[in-house]
């Protein structure tokens, strides 16, 4: 029950993206399609949903000061380490990744190819691992957080993009065109967003 | 500003106004909205921002011919972590509370586009000094538009500026109030819209469909 409501948290309440802004470049770069925007949306919840956690590993028994005590080194601190690791974990999650996707569902790869790439420097995920550090999840928690903040972000994106879509219809001034009026669309939906605030399991 | 040939200034200028890094090629906003509650707190984010755009900028020039292009990604991404490592330890050794504040925004800047974007377009084909001024010209761009976004929303969102009242008691006592919508994220999405708008309209630059 703890962990649904965490999940909820993260999905709804505190939308990595529209309570946070991460992953902002993506999410305007790409929600000019539909089927572009669900296919980003997925790869994003597939990699963090395994980089959170294993982050979560990286950090508890490497970084962490008093982490390596298994090692029979107890007194060392590696946590300002801890941006260099993490983003190098990603890097190569995501490289795993690719290619697994590649060897066992080609047809996955070719719908998710060329997104996964982008995804080692989307905010997004970065953030959710240094999130995961700051808050002190423990281990079943970072698999929610990773996974509703990574659903969260794929809904807010394939809704921009259904947006996106409607408003290729409407006269809108030259220079508030594409960027800005964007911005704006994100606004209102971060206010529709807010209405889950207060909601708990 | 002698030592600046008119060149070297244009390269400033460009990454300043004519080619501003979040409202024309839509970089770094993630974290030009994140932090811009208060101007303090942007203020610190802008300075850590300059200084790793333009050492990493510059650094990357310097090694541009020994990175095999193949790996360079990597390379790039370690140089600007490193950077951002050193900001963090600084930040948190002597303003412990801004960086308490800024939580995992300093972090971000390793995956803020601004950086990666400007080593893959400028750092790796141009030398160091050329490099140094585009980073440190894009850096303006960026803190401008931030400092703009903080100021109108510390002003209607707190009525104050870097912590001091700046609306007068007088109008609170006569019913003002707040906008708390400033405040919250939303505030800060239509701040920039309306920013990006205007810079467009001045410029009179339109986005291809």
């Amino acid at each position: 029950m703890e962990y649904l409501s965490l999940g909820i948290k993260s999905i709804f309440v505190e939308n990595i993206l529209l309570a946070y802004f991460l992953g902002m470049c993506s999410f305007l770069a790409c929600s000019k399609k539909v089927e572009t925007a669900v296919g980003l949306g997925l790869a994003v919840i597939f990699v963090l949903t395994i980089t959170t956690p294993v982050n979560w590993l990286v950090y508890n028994f490497i970084l962490k000061e008093g982490a390596l005590a298994w090692a029979g080194i107890p007194d060392v601190d590696l946590s300002f380490l801890s941006f260099i690791a993490f983003i190098a974990v990603i890097a190569a999650m995501v490289q795993i990744v690719e290619m697994i996707i590649d060897r066992f569902s080609p047809k996955l790869y070719a719908a998710l190819g060329i997104f996964l790439p982008l995804i080692a420097v989307n905010c997004a995920i970065l953030g959710a691992s240094l999130f995961m550090q700051e808050r002190e999840y423990q281990f079943m928690e970072s698999v929610v957080f990773g996974f509703g903040s990574g659903l969260g972000w794929a809904l807010a994106i394939t809704a921009m993009a259904a947006i996106r879509k409607k408003l290729g219809y409407s006269n809108i001034p030259d220079s508030l065109k594409g960027l800005g009026i964007t911005m704006m669309i994100t606004g209102l939906m971060a206010m529709a967003f807010m209405c889950f605030a207060g909601i708990r399991l | 500003m002698s030592i600046l040939t008119r060149k070297d200034k244009r390269i400033v200028k460009d990454g300043l106004w004519d080619n501003n890094p979040i409202t024309f090629q839509v970089l770094g906003i993630c974290s030009a909205l994140a932090v811009t509650v208060q101007v303090k707190t942007a203020l610190v984010m802008c300075l850590a921002l300059t200084f790793v755009l333009a050492l990493s900028n510059t650094i990357i020039s310097l090694l541009r011919n020994f990175i095999p292009s193949k790996i360079r990604i990597i390379v790039q991404l370690s140089v600007i972590s490193t950077l951002v490592i050193l900001a963090d330890q600084v930040l948190k050794a002597y303003m412990f509370d801004v960086s308490k504040q800024l939580s995992v925004f300093v972090g971000l800047i390793i995956t803020n586009c601004i950086v990666m974007g400007r080593a893959e377009a400028c750092a790796m084909r141009n030398p160091p000094f050329k490099s140094f001024l585009d980073g440190l010209g894009n850096a303006l761009g960026y803190s401008a538009v931030l400092m703009c976004v903080a100021t109108a929303r510390e002003i209607f969102g707190s009525g104050t500026l870097l912590g001091f009242q700046i609306v007068p008691q007088v109008l609170y006592d006569h019913g003002y109030v707040d906008c708390g919508l400033m405040v919250l994220a939303p505030g800060a999405f239509f701040l920039l819209g309306a920013i990006i708008w205007i810079q467009r309209a001045v410029s009179g630059y339109k986005e291809a469909n």
